[in-house]
């Protein structure tokens, strides 16, 4: 909740910084920017590079916030270490009580350390030592040197003079106790607001692990062979979908036979989502590279089908006519008219299949695979080591960002006239 | 001489609930080689349908047409079209869109780039020549159709409305472009417009088609076509029997289109 009110503040922030008081040192003298953009014209509205870089950078600055990584300046109240105390009070069952202090140290964990040193004080209530780890808590075994058990029907009244009942919690100095059901004490030191590495680790660890997994590998492959892994089943699931795909969908956009066959089949393909078809497919081709294989190419064929089939009938009359009225053959009119028209719709459905697929082989190593980037960051959750799920995240996206961005390209110098019929 | 004979042809569509529209019905027409007629006519009266029976888009119910002695029977190279936009390749250069026809004639460069590179200079788009197609303007678009169509030596051009979506005065000079490419070819030309003044400054026969069913009302053989070679358009259009003629064309469409009206209103009430 605190995370999302500084995110909004410093978006609401650098809005009117980069608006208002960075007015002065853009430039403002061409007539576009005396251009009033209609409302709705989502064509004329082009991404602030200010805003990107400011939101990325905000990003990391709040994740770094939020770990105490050391690359960021500022940080949120980390978890509290070090030394402190309570004391809590003992009622013996005759009615006399006697209070004993509980001398703590909260510690790193990975660190040694020792236990504080006490002397054992007098009554019936014996000073103890307790050590716990930071997000951690450790229940105090008061019994162990108190002359009146809790067997003996000895309980905590109160801790540090607030009265305390079985299940309850109170707060102390720099953490809290919580009474158990059966009357014994469990202290938790305070946390902060800082993220425990084991749920979100700082970005230098992160990081850190790239260089290591690059070099050492994990699970008995580097990183750049799970990534590679995952990228080639992509690329050969998705070429032999196309591969497919297209011929079936040209022949369904110029026969009426072919796309009567084939309708109900691709139209009930469509729909039905490729993770749905892991099982069956690890049924049928264990979870070697060929189930993942089949299993993209499904994924990208029906895209590719229909998007073919999409640019054959989406080509005009007219330029049909006019090729056959230009003296072309049915073959040339194939060949330089309906391919290079269908070009547009299929490179939509290949940046499309494309997404698909490298989400699909992502999923489909993360239910079972020997090797690949889904595979890595499932592993590495079963042993929570949230470093390299983490890793294993920022570059499946990173890969699925380029991927998009190369087709993209492709697009423009291939299809350099879609768009602008 | 040869001609393009247009033997009584009719075209009945038949409709999915049962109906059908008669969109043509016994239309005969002569053309003789190098003659441009325009096609006048409220809208539904048939122009585009009978534009397309020629091409050999469409087969006729009924009737036949004949060019140089055979009967045509699908597209072909020898009746080329001018349509009205849209209708060139995106992702070819200028140059190969006006070529296209030589080269799936299988003609090889040397021998198609003389009469190509001659029709760019005509057409004004020398300049232009490997610049993709989307990049122009909508009048160097159609004057691009234009030379397209002519560097495939077509013996008659068809064109459906190839000026209707220009603007007044790129309209205009392109009215002038038609008529001296028509006097220096001397091809047959049918030409299907929406403006009575084009119709007027272009067409050396003037068809005017009522409709429902699609039929030929009256033709007209004019002067103005001849005169205006090669001269100032607006010169012909300041001609007295230019004004006349305009209004007796305009009010004749003007019947029928009223005459529509008042038979869906029937139909309505």
């Amino acid at each position: 909740m605190i995370i999302l009110i500084i995110y909004v503040a410093i978006f609401s922030a650098a809005f009117f910084a980069v608006r208002f008081g960075a007015r002065k040192f853009r430039q403002m003298n061409d007539f576009t920017s005396l251009k009033t953009v209609t409302f709705g014209d989502e064509s004329a509205v082009r991404p602030d590079r200010w805003a990107s870089v400011i939101s990325v950078i905000t990003i990391f600055l709040l994740w770094g916030a939020f770990t105490g990584s050391k690359w960021v300046p500022i940080h949120a109240p980390g978890p509290f270490v070090g030394d402190t105390e309570f004391t809590y009070t003992l009622e013996a069952p005759d009615g006399t009580q006697d209070e004993a202090t509980v001398f703590v140290r909260v510690f790193n964990v990975g660190e040694t350390i020792e236990d504080r040193e006490t002397t054992p004080g007098d009554g019936i209530a014996k000073n103890d030592v307790l050590s716990v780890g930071a997000w951690r808590s450790q229940l105090l075994l008061m019994d162990k040197n108190d002359e009146v058990t809790r067997s003996d029907g000895a309980r905590v009244v109160s801790v540090d003079g607030q009265p305390v009942e079985p299940g309850q919690t109170v707060r102390v100095s720099d953490g809290k106790v919580a009474v158990t059901a059966k009357g014994s004490l469990n202290f938790s030191p305070a946390t902060g607001m800082q993220m425990e590495p084991i749920w979100l680790p700082p970005p230098e660890s992160v990081v850190s692990r790239v260089a290591e997994i690059a070099s050492e590998g994990y699970q008995n492959f580097t990183l750049w062979e799970h990534l590679f892994w995952s990228l080639f089943r992509v690329i050969v699931g998705f070429a032999l979908g196309a591969l497919v795909g297209i011929p079936l969908g040209y022949a369904m956009g110029l026969s009426d036979w072919f796309r009567g066959w084939f309708d109900p089949i691709v139209e009930f393909m469509r729909p039905v989502p490729p993770l749905a078809l892991i099982p069956l497919v690890i049924i049928w081709a264990g979870i070697g590279e060929s189930g993942k294989i089949i299993l993209l190419f499904l994924a990208a064929l029906w895209i590719m089908t229909i998007s073919a089939r999409a640019g054959v009938s989406g080509v005009a009359i007219s330029k049909v006519h006019a090729a056959y009225s230009l003296g072309a053959s049915k073959w040339q009119l194939m060949r330089h008219v309906i391919v290079p028209n269908s070009l547009p719709e299929i490179f939509t459905g290949a940046r499309v299949a494309m997404g698909v697929c490298w989400g699909t082989v992502v999923a489909a190593e993360l239910v079972a695979a020997e090797k690949g980037a889904g595979m890595m960051i499932m592993v590495a959750s079963r042993f929570q080591l949230t470093d390299i799920v983490l890793m294993g995240i920022i570059l499946i996206g990173i890969i699925g960002y380029g991927i998009d961005i190369m087709m993209r390209k492709a697009e423009t110098w291939l299809v350099p006239w879609k768009g602008k019929i | 001489m040869s001609t393009l004979s247009i033997d009584n042809i009719s075209m009945r569509f038949d409709l999915p609930n049962g109906g059908h529209v008669q969109a043509l019905q016994n239309v005969s027409l002569e053309l003789n080689t190098g003659e441009l007629m325009s096609v006048l006519g409220p809208s539904g009266c048939g122009k585009t349908t009978l534009l397309n029976i020629l091409a050999g888009f469409l087969a006729p119910t009924e009737g036949q047409i004949t060019l140089n002695g055979h009967k045509v029977t699908g597209p072909d190279a020898e009746r080329g079209m001018v349509f009205q936009q849209g209708a060139l390749f995106e992702w070819m250069s200028v140059r190969d869109n006006v070529s296209f026809g030589p080269r799936m004639a299988g003609k090889r460069e040397k021998d198609w780039s003389g009469s190509v590179d001659h029709l760019l200079d005509v057409v004004g788009l020398q300049d232009f020549k490997e610049k993709a197609v989307y990049e122009l303007s909508g009048g160097m678009q159609q004057r691009v159709a234009l030379a397209r169509c002519l560097a495939n030596e077509p013996d008659v051009i068809l064109m459906d409305e190839p000026l209707g979506a220009l603007d007044a005065l790129t309209r205009e000079k392109m009215q002038g472009l038609v008529l001296r490419l028509w006097k220096e070819t001397g091809k047959t030309i049918i030409l299907i417009t929406h403006s009575v003044e084009e119709a007027l400054l272009l067409g050396e026969r003037l068809l005017v088609m009522a409709p429902r069913p699609g039929r030929i009302h009256k033709e007209y053989r004019l002067p103005f076509a001849d005169d205006g070679v090669g001269k100032d358009l607006r010169e012909v259009k300041k001609n007295p029997e230019f004004g006349q003629k305009r209004e007796e064309i305009l009010s004749m469409i003007w019947d029928m289109e009223e005459e529509i009206m008042g038979r869906t209103e029937e139909a309505g009430a």
